[in-house]
Parts: C-alpha cells; structure tokens; sequence
C-alpha cells in the first residue's frame, strides 16, 4: 500500500513543518547559486578571453560575491530628487520577487515517504504549473519598466520602453514553444512532465530516457533563445545597453537596490534554466536509465544540469556581440513566430497521426 | 478559509480599482489595475478555475497592462507632469453610463432570483475547458480568432508606411 500524500488536511502541523524547511532549503540554494553564478560568470568570461577574473579576494577569488555584497552594502542609497518615489523603490523588489516564486513549481526529486506520508520534492505541484511560469515570467517586466519610468531620467526610460517591446514580443514566441510541449505531455503540471520524460525514448530505446529535447528539438533551441531574450541576457540585454543607454533601466540606482537588479538577472537566469532543464531535460531524471545513475539524488541531476546551461548561457555572453534593436524585432516576430507556429501545427499533426 | 478568502480578495480588487480610476498619474493607474487584476486571477482559482486565472495573469496583467505602460511611456509622461484635472464636461456622460450600468447589475441581481442563487463549488479542469472551446464551441472561438485577424490586418494597412509622393511620379 503506497502511503497517502501529505497535505494541510490530513496532518497540517508535519505539513507546516515540512513547507518551511523545503521553502528555506530551495531559497538558500537559489540564493548561493546567484551568488556564485556572478563569480563563475567572470571567472568563465575572464578565462575566456585569456584574463584570469577575480583573484584577490580568497582561493582563486571565491569570497569575491561576499566583497561584491559588502561593497554595495556600504554605498552611497540614493534616490534622484526628481524620481517617483514609491515606484523607484518597489521596482528592484517586483523583479526579483517573481523570479524567486516561479521557483516553487519545480520540481526536484521523486516522492519521498516520511512520517508515514508521502512528500513531493518539489514546493507546489500545481496544476497549470507551466501556465503559472508563463504568468510570472509576464510579471518581472513591471520591475523593469517602472524602474526606467520611476528614475525619471532619459536613459533608463529609454531602457524600460525597450523591455516592454521586448518582452511582448519574445513571450508569445516562449509560449507558443511550450505548447508544443504539453501537447505531447498532455498534462501542464511540470511533475507529470518531469514522470513522463523518465520513459524509455519513443517506447523503444529502454536505457536512454524520452527527454523532450529529443522529440521536440527545434522548441528547445526555440525556448533557449527567447528565454534568453525573455530575462534580458547577452546578446538581447537591449534594456541595459551599456554602450547607448549607460546602463538602461538600473542607470539611477545605487546601492544595494542596484544589486537586487542584479541578483534578479541571476535568479532570472537560474529559473529560465531550471525550467529549459525541467520541460526539455528531463528535469531531475537521471540521463541515462542504468543504476549507477538512478542512485544518485535527483537534485543533483537538477542542478548539474540548470548548471550547465548557466554555463552556456555565461558562454554566449562572452562569444556574441549584442544585436542591433531592429534585428531583435526581426527575429521575435519573423523568425521565432512563425518557427513556434510551425512546431505547433507538425507536433499536432504527429500527434493526431500517432494516435 | 474560503469565504475569508474571498471577502480579503474582493476587498482588495475593489480597493484597487477605485485607487486606479481616482488616481492622476497614469502609471500609477495601470499598477492599480495590475493589483486589481491579480485579485481577480486568485478570485477565479479559488472559485476552481485555475486555467482562467493563469489566463487573467498572462493576458491582462502580463500582456495587455504592459501594452499600456508602453503607450504611456511613449507619450512621454514624466513622473511629476500631472495631466489636468476632471474635466466635467468630458466625465459627464462617462458618468451617467457607467452609473446607469451600475444600477442595472443592481437591479439584475436583486429581482432575478437566478443571479441570487449559490453556484455549487465545481472544479474546471483544464482539459475540460480546452474540449469546451475547441470542441463544443469551436465556431465561435473561430469566428472570434478571425475577426481578431480582421483587426490586425486593419492595423497594419492603417500603420503601414506609405510609399513617399516622388516616387510614385
């Protein structure tokens, strides 16, 4: 007999319990790993360009994020005489925030039984968990934009006008690609994805796992792009054009309001990976269905592989110029639409011909 | 539990409307109206239509709202230029409307009995709305999808470049 889902009705106090240490273990590893990622970032640009990043501070610069942080701490907080107030100080809070709840829908191991209960590994499996990601990837924009309109100040309106294009345009494209994905899920909670991608490959091949990287190559190259464009990451970081808008939307902003922008890109980064990991990869599935490999934890698997397309996303950075305005347009609404549609309507074909 | 819920949420989206519609400053608004919105997604998931809420995030307070940021930082509105106040003759009629409609729903819901009776708690799963619209109601959902098509192709003749006096000569 499989022992019953934990849940508030049937043994609220364990649930509580439960809720809180899951809720403070996945914040503390999100918030390490925005720490590190800005270390790795400049350690990997640094060495990729023959430099050798941060060494000072500790082994080979690892204390560097905490010198970054008290650095910023001590700084000058400073709000232009002529800013909106209220919205110049909510604005770095409403883009990190949503890039920390869209965290709690995934998914990072299999059903553990405790107490007599079984426990999901993952905060919350709702049931439009894909929708939920689509929601609040949609909300991180109105950091952006109320940061560039609340500063008052031409560069960092111009940057905030330059996210809103950008966003609109590269959100229909990331959740035209998702479709194709559930439709051969045929479920939105990224725990039955995560199940279904543990399968033998196409019902045959029965080492390697059915990822949907393979099924659906063209959306996950798709996703990654206009995920990448979606959090303003090089070559699409228009918003904070260094070489025109000084530095966008954060050009007023000091302090430590200045590395909440920052901590946010990373968080931004480390969410759009977890969910190209946890859609194409087979989220906290180990990659090859043998036993060495299905003994080890899934979250581990989870985050080697969110790790790995850091690295790659950290890799463009240092290979690609940033494109042009008009180019970014062009390839949202002339190559990556109707790429997206396509996928839609071929996968819906296959699909109704399978069955 | 649910009931709390409810009167907190609608509290809220009623707060917020009214803060948007009073306010001066335009983008003040449209983040009243994002509250506003929101409240209005948790309201759907709570009456047990999930699919409804993602959608009211997604299309309302993700897409649409933004839009209108975009159009108003395009007019170029700084924070402190405040735009003239109420102008009576201008906010009369929008008034009387909005008022008279006001007082129907009222009176709708009063006399018809129907509109007073409790729905039963239903859960709308997302596969059901999906056969719903696709399968049942598939011809409206065209015909709407079509005549959304109309509107852009009318946009882009509308706002499409014309090609300049000389060369046509």
């Amino acid at each position: 007999m499989t022992p019953e889902m934990l849940s508030l009705s049937n043994s609220p106090g364990i649930f509580i319990g439960i809720m809180l240490v899951k809720l403070i273990v996945v914040f503390a590893v999100v918030m390490l790993s925005v720490a590190y990622a800005t270390w790795c970032e400049r350690k990997v640009i640094g060495h990729m360009q023959t430099r050798l990043g941060p060494m000072r501070t500790g082994w080979h610069g690892l204390l560097q994020p905490f010198a970054d942080g008290i650095k910023l701490f001590f700084k000058e907080d400073f709000i232009p005489a002529q800013a909106s107030k209220v919205p110049y100080l909510l604005a770095p809070m409403m883009i990190l925030v949503p890039a920390l709840i869209t965290v709690a829908v995934i998914p990072f191991g299999p059903d553990i039984t405790l107490f007599g209960f079984q426990i999901p590994q993952q905060i919350s499996d709702l049931n439009i968990g894909v929708l939920y990601i689509l929601a609040f990837a949609g909300l991180g924009i109105y950091g952006i934009v109320l940061a560039g309109w609340a500063s008052n100040s031409k560069y960092a309106l111009l940057g905030g006008v330059r996210a809103t294009a950008q966003m609109i345009s590269y959100e229909l494209a990331a959740g035209l690609t998702i479709i194709a994905v559930f439709m051969l899920s045929e479920t939105l909670s990224l725990r039955g994805i995560v199940a279904l991608q543990q399968q033998d490959l196409w019902g045959v091949c029965s080492f390697v796992p059915n990822w949907y990287v393979f099924t659906q190559p063209l959306a996950f190259c798709l996703f990654v792009v206009t995920g990448l464009a979606e959090i303003n990451r090089t070559p699409f970081d228009m918003p904070e054009a260094e070489s025109e808008l000084v530095s966008g939307f954060c050009t007023e902003y000091s302090s430590m309001k200045y590395a909440l922008f920052f901590m946010a890109e990373y968080a931004n980064m480390i969410v759009i990976a977890a969910i190209t990991a946890t859609l194409f990869l087979g989220g906290w599935s180990a990659p090859l269905n043998i036993a060495i490999f299905t003994m080890i934890p899934g979250f581990v698997w989870l985050l080697l592989k969110v790790y790995s397309l850091m690295f790659f996303f950290m890799w463009l950075r240092a290979t690609f110029p940033r494109v042009r305005y008009d180019q970014l347009m062009q390839l949202g609404w002339k190559v990556m639409l109707p790429l997206a549609l396509a996928n839609v309507v071929i996968t819906g074909l296959v699909v109704v011909i399978l069955q | 539990m649910a009931s709390l819920l409810f009167y907190i949420l609608g509290f809220i989206m009623l707060t917020a409307t009214l803060l948007c519609i009073t306010r001066r400053n335009p983008v003040h608004a449209v983040i009243y109206l994002v509250v506003g919105f929101f409240a209005l997604a948790l309201m759907f998931y709570l009456l047990g239509a999930p699919l409804v809420a993602a959608w009211e995030v997604i299309v309302y307070a993700g897409a649409i709202m933004v839009l209108f940021l975009f159009i108003i930082m395009m007019l170029g509105l700084a924070p402190q230029e405040l735009p003239e106040g109420p102008n009576w003759h201008r906010w009369g009629p929008l008034v009387l409307l909005s008022s008279s409609l006001m007082a129907c729903t009222l009176l709708l819901i009063f006399q018809d009995p129907a509109a007073t009776e409790i729905i039963g708690t239903y859960y709308l799963a997302p596969q059901e709305l999906g056969e719903a619209l696709f399968g049942r109601y598939a011809l409206a959902v065209e015909v709407v999808s079509f005549q959304l098509l109309f509107a852009s192709i009318g946009a882009y003749m509308l706002g499409r470049s014309l090609p300049k006096e000389d060369d046509e000569s």
